[in-house]
């Protein structure tokens, strides 16, 4: 990662009024975007957009042929190609065979891609963009910092300076004076201006008519005063049919704004007569860029999905961090890093891509149904095929595949801080370890892994079923202890646990940094060694892990290829089911019960991110919680990333210790003296930060304080 | 009009800050237009202050009459009157209830510059063409038989400074629809 990279992070998070405002905007924008969507069934409506948009992606050559033939057909001039080049020298040519001296704009993202703004200027063609968020980093000199809104990371005191400099002294810092002062600069501008450039959020091919959405009101003057009109397309904004607008109409204002509709809608399907009677230039550009190559690749494809809503920024707890300028001068966010990677080049997403922390808020959002951490996973592994894995990181996955050796490292490292290790943390680490510990504590490394340990839990004889306890690192190196409490209620309910010894990392450091050739020795290491003894069930107590074994293996080996390991990994995936999971099933199934009447006092519950996105398994340890005893304070944004995302914590500790900060701040709010949750690694990352913090409040894994409080039911 | 989807209609516009009006009849309707007028006039020295793109509801009408009641008040709707007016009339094709919108055929440039350059739009639509929701409303209305179709929800609002909700930017900051027809009565 380069220095400029990690200033330009450093500088977003210093920030006040770009993080403050980023995070009040994401608070609000969970709950008024739950409102707009009261009475519309979400699933549906992205269900049908994605297939409308997907099968669009299919056929963008034969929809963007479509389109031309019938908007041609009404007089409107049509003109497609793959060269951002092409596009810039087209609209050149027409301002100066129309005398052009003066453009306004409406928002148009397709516009920025290809950097057209800098091109016409440097031609002496004056260029204003209307929309009043565009306008004012236009006149600040800066780019945008958010997709629907450019200039949140400006506050209305430096908006009232960029006026007062760049347009007219004096200008207060009162909203509602800014925007009337806007609305009478720019009304000029319109009134004068020679021709109007706008973007189009759909184009529907069937009848060559273009759907172009606003609040402002901007894109109405585009389109009405000048009497030239040029529309730049991305051809992904094609759909076949004109009833399917419906469904992006829908989703798009909701997801981008929280509104029912935006104040305006134009549908715009041929020439209409200018002002003074003679009928307007049409003129759509329907640019490609990248975009059909994009629609061929078997992964990316689902990218073209996107309907440019941005909510997959404003749910994101890294970007509402650091917001949208370290992301780069265009497409930001979780999309925009994809976006960037083919619209621009591969290379520029290699920074970028790193800050997503794979937490999949941005999945349970998207009206396309982008599984954008997915992609992003995929951009690292193309990554990492083109440039190579750093040798370092080759060290390092060999030693973690290592894992007695792993383990005495640890270990080594461990006792050599030995004056550091105070009740089962490291505080302190020296030099430029330091940053690994200076949010949080490190839990101090077991004297003895879990597999050492195991040995010598005795079970008890005669158990009629068997699983298979999968540890992963944390539970082996650091928290033998949740291990055990996994043992003995499995034994309750008259299941004998096995360690099969040959199990290794389960791989998900090495694909979370693209590293799948790793990643996929991992997954057939641990498929033998858990296929290897007969068991009903292979349990981990670690969420990351159980999608891994679950999940992660299957699609690992299909991105290489290797196709012949396919049927072992679903024949275990079959058998892998998470802690919490397992129990619910079995005290349902009357093989474990929990005393009924108990009163073990408040506590509350953080959601692990693998746990609930992607096994979907946020219930069952909240139910057994409650039936145990516990009387659960739910705290706020309970289902949001605790900031460990793995090595995330280790790669980029400045945002994840803020986003820690958050979850402590919420945890405290509840009153609750203890911290329940599914994962090992979100217990190292929250049970560090409340020791740093010395808030008196424990952290616990749900099998620790389930261990204590299930009974097994005799035979009869 | 039917008078749940008169409610529905009214509750969503004025969510998003429309002011709602309905009269039973034509003369209400005009009686109600020209008392804006009146309080909207402008400085005697601006002329126009305002401008009424024809509709159907002008049918048959002595616009004479109007100007006469309302000074000020044009029916050329040009550019420069548009742009120099506070206030702006035109007749809306349709009204959809769940989202508060209005939406007609403005191929005709009149339509879009008395509803896009003042600071007031006054949307006059007939009670009867109110429908239930999106997909109804694209059932009526026909891309190929119109060039340029409007959807308008409220007046025009921006959050791009400090999120702060705003209304009037570059479109009208108050939009007054007036609905005429009688309950229940298809226009």
């Amino acid at each position: 990662m380069r220095k400029e990279f990690r200033d330009s992070i450093n500088t977003a998070l210093q920030n006040a009024n770009l993080t403050g405002a980023l995070g009040r905007f994401s608070e609000a924008y969970r709950i008024s975007r739950a409102k707009a969507y009261e009475g519309v069934d979400f699933e549906a409506v992205r269900t049908q957009i994605a297939e409308v948009k997907s099968s669009a992606a299919a056929n963008l050559d034969r929809l963007a042929e479509t389109f031309a033939r019938n908007a041609e057909a009404r007089g409107t001039k049509v003109f497609r190609t793959d060269d951002p080049a092409k596009v810039k020298e087209y609209i050149l040519n027409l301002a100066k065979e129309h005398g052009v001296k003066s453009v306004v704009k409406s928002k148009s993202m397709a516009s920025e891609e290809i950097h057209l703004n800098p091109y016409l200027e440097k031609a002496g063609i004056t260029v204003n963009e209307t929309d009043l968020g565009e306008w004012i980093i236009q006149l600040a000199g800066q780019t945008p910092s958010h997709m629907v809104m450019p200039a949140i990371h400006m506050t209305k005191e430096e908006v009232a300076d960029v006026f007062s400099s760049e347009v007219e002294q004096g200008q207060a810092a009162d909203i509602p004076k800014l925007v009337k002062f806007a609305r009478a600069k720019l009304r000029t501008k319109f009134l004068n201006a020679d021709m109007g450039i706008s973007g189009a959020n759909i184009a529907v091919a069937e009848t060559g008519s273009l759907v172009i959405i606003t609040n402002e009101g901007n894109a109405r003057l585009v389109t009405t005063l000048p009497k030239i009109h040029v529309a730049i397309v991305g051809i992904e904004k094609l759909v076949a049919e004109f009833e399917q607008i419906t469904p992006i109409l829908t989703a798009l204002p909701r997801s981008a704004t929280a509104q029912l509709l935006t104040s305006y809608v134009s549908i715009i399907s041929g020439p209409v007569a200018n002002t003074d009677g003679t009928p307007k230039e049409l003129h759509i550009i329907l640019m490609d860029n990248r975009r059909t190559e994009m629609s061929r690749d078997p992964k990316f494809k689902q990218a073209l999905q996107c309907i440019r809503c941005a909510s997959c920024l404003n749910v994101c707890p890294v970007f509402r961090l650091v917001g949208g300028h370290v992301f780069g001068k265009i497409y930001t966010g979780g999309i925009g890093t994809i976006l960037t990677a083919w619209f621009d080049e591969l290379k520029k997403s290699d920074e970028i891509q790193s800050l997503c922390i794979q937490c999949g808020n941005c999945v349970d959002v998207c009206p396309g149904k982008i599984d954008i951490p997915a992609l992003i996973l995929e951009l690292r592994r193309r990554l990492a095929v083109e440039q190579g894995q750093p040798l370092a990181q080759k060290a390092i996955f060999t030693v973690v595949n290592n894992r007695r050796l792993f383990h005495s490292m640890l270990r080594t490292a461990s006792l050599t801080q030995k004056p550091f290790a105070k009740a089962g943390f490291i505080r302190h680490l020296p030099l430029f370890l330091s940053d690994l510990t200076n949010f949080r504590s490190l839990p101090a490394i077991a004297d003895e892994p879990f597999r050492d340990k195991f040995k010598k839990i005795e079970q008890p004889k005669g158990l009629k079923e068997k699983a298979a306890f999968y540890s992963g690192c944390l539970i082996d190196f650091a928290y033998p202890d949740m291990g055990a409490a996994v043992i003995k209620s499995l034994n309750k309910a008259g299941i004998e646990v096995v360690f099969p010894e040959g199990q290794t990392c389960c791989g998900a450091p090495a694909r979370y940094s693209g590293a799948y050739e790793v990643a996929a020795q991992n997954a057939s290491d641990n498929i033998e060694a858990l296929l290897a003894s007969d068991v009903q069930y292979v349990v981990s107590a670690c969420p990351t892990c159980t999608v891994a074994l679950k999940h992660d293996f299957s699609s690992t080996f299909e991105s290489l290829g290797k196709t012949d390991c396919l049927p072992r990994a679903k024949e275990l995936a079959e058998k892998v089911v998470d802690f919490s999971s397992l129990i619910k099933k079995l005290v349902d199934e009357g093989r474990l019960t929990l005393a009924e009447g108990k009163q073990l006092g408040k506590v509350t519950y953080h959601d692990s991110c693998h746990l609930k996105r992607t096994l979907r398994a946020d219930k069952p340890p909240r139910e057994l919680l409650n039936q145990a005893g516990y009387e659960i304070a739910e705290m706020y944004e309970a289902d949001m990333c605790c900031g460990m995302g793995g090595s995330y914590s280790l790669k980029l500790p400045e945002i994840s210790a803020p986003i820690l900060g958050r979850k402590l701040k919420n945890i405290k709010q509840t009153g609750a003296d203890c911290v329940v949750m599914d994962c090992p690694g979100c217990v190292m990352q929250i049970r560090g930060g409340l020791d740093k913090d010395g808030a008196p409040i424990k952290v616990e894994h749900t099998a620790q304080l389930l261990a204590e409080q299930l009974e097994g039911v005799p035979e009869d | 009009m039917n008078a749940n989807s008169f409610a529905m209609f009214k509750t969503r516009a004025e969510a998003v800050s429309a002011e709602v009006h309905h009269f039973p009849g034509r003369a209400e309707a005009l009686d109600f237009i020209l008392q804006i007028l009146a309080a909207e006039k402008a400085p005697s020295s601006v002329e126009p202050h305002a401008v009424w793109a024809d509709c159907p509801l002008l049918a048959g009408l002595d616009k004479a009459l109007l100007t006469a009641k309302a000074p000020g008040l044009t029916f050329d709707v040009t550019r420069e009157n548009a742009a120099g007016a506070k206030v702006g009339i035109s007749q809306l094709d349709w009204a959809i209830a769940n989202t508060g919108t209005l939406v007609q055929d403005a191929t005709a440039v009149d339509k879009r510059l008395v509803s896009t350059l003042p600071l007031i739009h006054i949307a006059v639509v007939e009670s009867g063409r109110i429908v239930a929701d999106l997909p109804s409303l694209l059932a009526k209305v026909d891309p190929n038989q119109a060039n340029y179709i409007s959807f308008i929800t409220g007046p025009s609002r921006t959050a791009d400074i400090e999120r702060v909700l705003t209304i009037g930017v570059h479109g009208p900051e108050r939009l007054i629809i007036v609905f005429v027809g009688d309950p229940g009565e298809p226009n």
